[in-house]
């Protein structure tokens, strides 16, 4: 007991000027439920991320049933989702809920704050050298939103009327008035409500997340010493912190259209015969102020995963990381073009053709700073002395995904090509490649990586390698051909296409696309099953620095304590990518610069 | 300067850094809420409209009050208690005056037959000045906290960062306010 004593103390004394106060008498609660270590609170986004992942892409895998074929009735539907899926077979209007949620699900719920809040709670304090967030408090509050949203719209699905259903987008007027749909009631008003909690559980972690990087950084970690990781997250809080708010007053709006009556999205409607009051409102300037969030919404989710894949590819090639200061820069022209390139989301919308234009420009204009990030990966990974962790196979499959499905984007940045495409599966392959599959890429690199510093233990490396093979065959033979289907203008959201002479072609199609869907989300189970078991049962970590990394991060014990550091925080002395300098294989940031050592990276 | 954990003396206060980013994060919600509004402006059935009087009068009160709440900061710095325990005190009141005029202004506009739903002018004037009210309110639930506490004998507070804190967003939502007055008297 008093070895205890002694050690708190001394650990007290250790950093007794750091911004927050510290729980010696740490209880159940105060340490694994309302805590305020940054650590915990990143395993709780983390958690609760893989729950709604699981939910989100079992949704996927339902109407994916429906799209293999139309005709065929599933029994165990009807015990599943009761009246919705009446003799087993999908009612329309769930199909509706069930894309609608899945998009939203995995959006915001998984890839936003599933993403963001696990990593950049978790790693911006250790990469930077801080003991914790600026405000451990709003970092708490920060999660504690996000489970309240998440049991918000959990609860929508249990509604009467089923949870929200006018897609993803909750363009107006199916989000705007209750008599349109029956996903328009009371399931509307949850998602709304939700997604208010939502956007104030993100703003509260991204003004932490940017004020613990620009102020928190331990001595000798200046800007440009930070991890490409940290740099990218700073961009992904900066993104979220000015472009949520707009969407929070497009949804403010959006509920008073609702529910008093006002008509800043109504104008001229018929609902079942019936003609609405409404007048002069106009449904496009909703969708200007959703997609102003929504496309810097692209790259909060991307972003980190881009950060994270070049500190995976860098520390795994045993290489520095090729072009850092151009990697830094095209993150941030990524962040600026973000702004200034919504409307392509609405070359459709009777948007004024030179108006198109300039968007067209400007969203082509994203494909350079792109490009530069990609030849700087394939760059770094060049005779490298690659080590197939699998976080490393993700971060490259990240890579691969990238390209791919940024290739098909040069494509719908194009306001003519866009009139054919818009709406059609090509749109669906292109932005689930990209953005879907690749930050989900991104993600698992960082849960591989970074899983023995969460953990102590490592994660099943067979299991990680069949998960790995499975999901990238997979993703690629699940997307791919919904470019042709796309091309041949299949439109997206349609619950039957059988109908369609054009379309019967694909039904073949069709069917394998579901049933690849149904084996990827299989393994997914297998690495959620890997992920629990082995946060008791896994293999013990034993070395501090277990893939032999530069990074702050590994120069805390095995299972850092509330604080990070138990003596003092290092000082940094050099960039983090020191690896094959001089002959050493790598060079930590916490050692000091040699007597002979060569000045230059 | 040996502990490793060195402050630089212009390093801004974590907190203070904060709120600046939040204020950013406000600034664009209200960004979007005006080009909404300007968007709107220039379609058909939009009404002009003459600001009630009671905005006006709320003008006055909320530059006075962000005076007493500067001079508060000044007082406390000084160590001048009580001084400052007034001036935090009468900011309150202003900020509540404020609200109450708000309150006044808008019941005179509905009066006048300009009721949320007549015209999405009059919409945009609820939701905009409203959202702006709600901000006051946030502000002054935090003045009642710090006057409270300085009226508490048994609390003592030496550090000014959260009197800076406070006065920082009271002037924010005060040159927002007058952002929006112009903005609404521009574009009608």
């Amino acid at each position: 007991m008093s070895t205890v004593t002694a050690q708190e103390a001394t650990h007290h004394e250790a950093h007794g000027d750091a911004h927050h106060e510290h729980h010696h008498h740490e209880t159940f609660i105060t340490k694994y439920v309302f805590s305020q270590d940054h650590k915990t609170i990143a395993k709780q986004f983390l958690v609760t991320g893989i729950i709604w992942a699981f939910i989100g892409g079992l949704f996927s895998v339902i109407f994916r049933l429906q799209l293999a074929d139309p005709n065929a009735t599933y029994p165990f539907l009807e015990d599943l989702l009761g009246h919705w899926a009446k003799g087993g077979k999908l009612q329309p209007e769930f199909y509706y809920a069930l894309v609608t949620m899945h998009g939203t699900i995995l959006v915001f719920f998984v890839l936003t704050a599933g993403l963001s809040g696990t990593f950049a709670n978790f790693l911006i304090p250790l990469q930077i050298g801080a003991r914790d967030m600026a405000s451990p408090m709003l970092n708490m509050l920060s999660y504690w939103f996000f489970f309240l949203a998440s049991v918000i719209m959990m609860s929508s699905l249990f509604v009467q009327t089923g949870p929200a259903s006018g897609g993803w987008t909750i363009y107006p007027p199916l989000s705007a008035l209750g008599e349109a749909s029956s996903g328009s009631k009371i399931g509307m008003d949850l998602w709304l409500v939700s997604m208010a909690m939502f956007i104030v559980s993100s703003l509260l972690g991204g003004l932490n997340y940017i004020t613990t990087i620009l102020n928190m950084r331990t001595k000798g970690m200046s800007m440009t010493r930070m991890p490409l990781t940290i740099w990218a997250l700073f961009f992904t809080a900066v993104l979220g912190v000015l472009s949520f708010p707009v969407l929070l007053s497009g949804a403010i709006l959006l509920l008073f259209d609702r529910n008093l009556g006002t008509s800043f999205y109504l104008s001229d409607i018929v609902v079942a015969g019936k003609i609405m009051p409404n007048e002069g409102g106009s449904a496009i300037l909703f969708q200007h102020l959703f997609w102003f969030l929504g496309h810097p919404e692209v790259y909060i989710i991307l972003l980190p995963a881009m950060g994270m894949s070049s500190e995976i590819l860098s520390v795994n090639s045993r290489k520095p990381i090729f072009g850092y200061m151009a990697m830094v820069g095209s993150l941030f022209a990524i962040t600026i073009l973000a702004f200034l390139v919504w409307a392509h989301h609405m070359f459709v919308t009777g948007l004024n053709p030179f108006l198109g234009s300039v968007f067209v420009l400007l969203t082509l204009l994203i494909a350079v700073p792109s490009a530069i990030k990609v030849f700087n990966w394939l760059t770094t990974l060049w005779k490298g002395n690659i080590r197939f962790t699998p976080g490393m196979l993700f971060a490259i499959g990240f890579v691969s995904l990238f390209i791919s499905g940024g290739l098909t984007g040069i494509f719908l940045g194009n306001s003519a090509l866009d009139i054919h495409l818009h709406d059609t599966y090509f749109v669906i392959a292109h932005f689930h490649i990209v953005m879907g599959v690749a930050s989900f890429f991104g993600m698992f690199a960082g849960v591989y990586h970074w899983y023995p510093k969460m953990f102590g233990r490592y994660l099943n490396n067979t299991l990680a390698y069949i998960h790995f093979w499975v999901t990238i065959v997979g993703a690629y033979l699940i997307f791919w051909p919904m470019h042709y289907e796309g091309l041949a203008g299949m439109p997206r959201r349609y619950y039957d296409f059988s109908n369609w002479e054009s379309f019967k072609m694909f039904s073949g199609l069709n069917q394998f696309i579901s049933i690849v869907a149904l084996v990827v989300f299989a393994t997914q189970l297998l690495f959620i099953i890997n992920f629990f078991y082995s946060i008791w049962k896994g293999r013990k970590v034993t070395k501090q620095n277990p893939w032999e990394a530069n990074t702050l991060e590994w120069t805390t014990p095995i299972r850092p304590g509330h604080g990070n550091w138990p003596g003092e925080i290092p000082e940094v002395h050099r960039w983090p990518y020191d690896y094959a300098k001089d002959g050493k294989d790598f060079i930590p940031q916490n050692v000091p610069f040699g007597a002979d050592e060569s000045k230059d990276h | 300067m040996e502990t490793g954990e060195i402050k630089p003396k212009n390093k801004i206060h974590p907190h203070k850094f904060t709120l600046w980013v939040g204020i950013g994060s406000i600034v664009m919600m209200f960004a979007g809420l005006t080009s909404a509004y300007i968007v709107k402006r220039n379609q058909a059935g939009w009404v002009s409209y003459d600001l009630p009087k009671a905005f006006w009068y709320s003008t006055i009160i909320i530059l006075l009050s962000s005076l007493t709440v500067q001079l508060s900061v000044k007082a406390f710095k000084e160590r001048a208690m009580s001084k400052y325990r007034k001036l935090m005190f009468s900011t309150l009141v202003l900020g509540v005056l404020f609200i109450v005029l708000q309150y006044f202004g808008f019941k005179q506009f509905w009066n006048a037959g300009m009721t949320l739903q007549a015209n999405v002018a009059f919409s945009f004037l609820y939701i905009i000045v409203g959202l702006h009210g709600l901000h006051v309110i946030g502000g002054i639930i935090a003045l009642m906290v710090m006057s409270l506490k300085a009226f508490s004998t048994k609390i003592r507070i030496y550090s000014s960062v959260p009197v800076e804190l406070i006065s920082t967003y009271w002037h924010f939502v005060d040159i927002l306010w007058i952002y929006l007055l112009i903005f609404l008297i521009m574009i009608r």
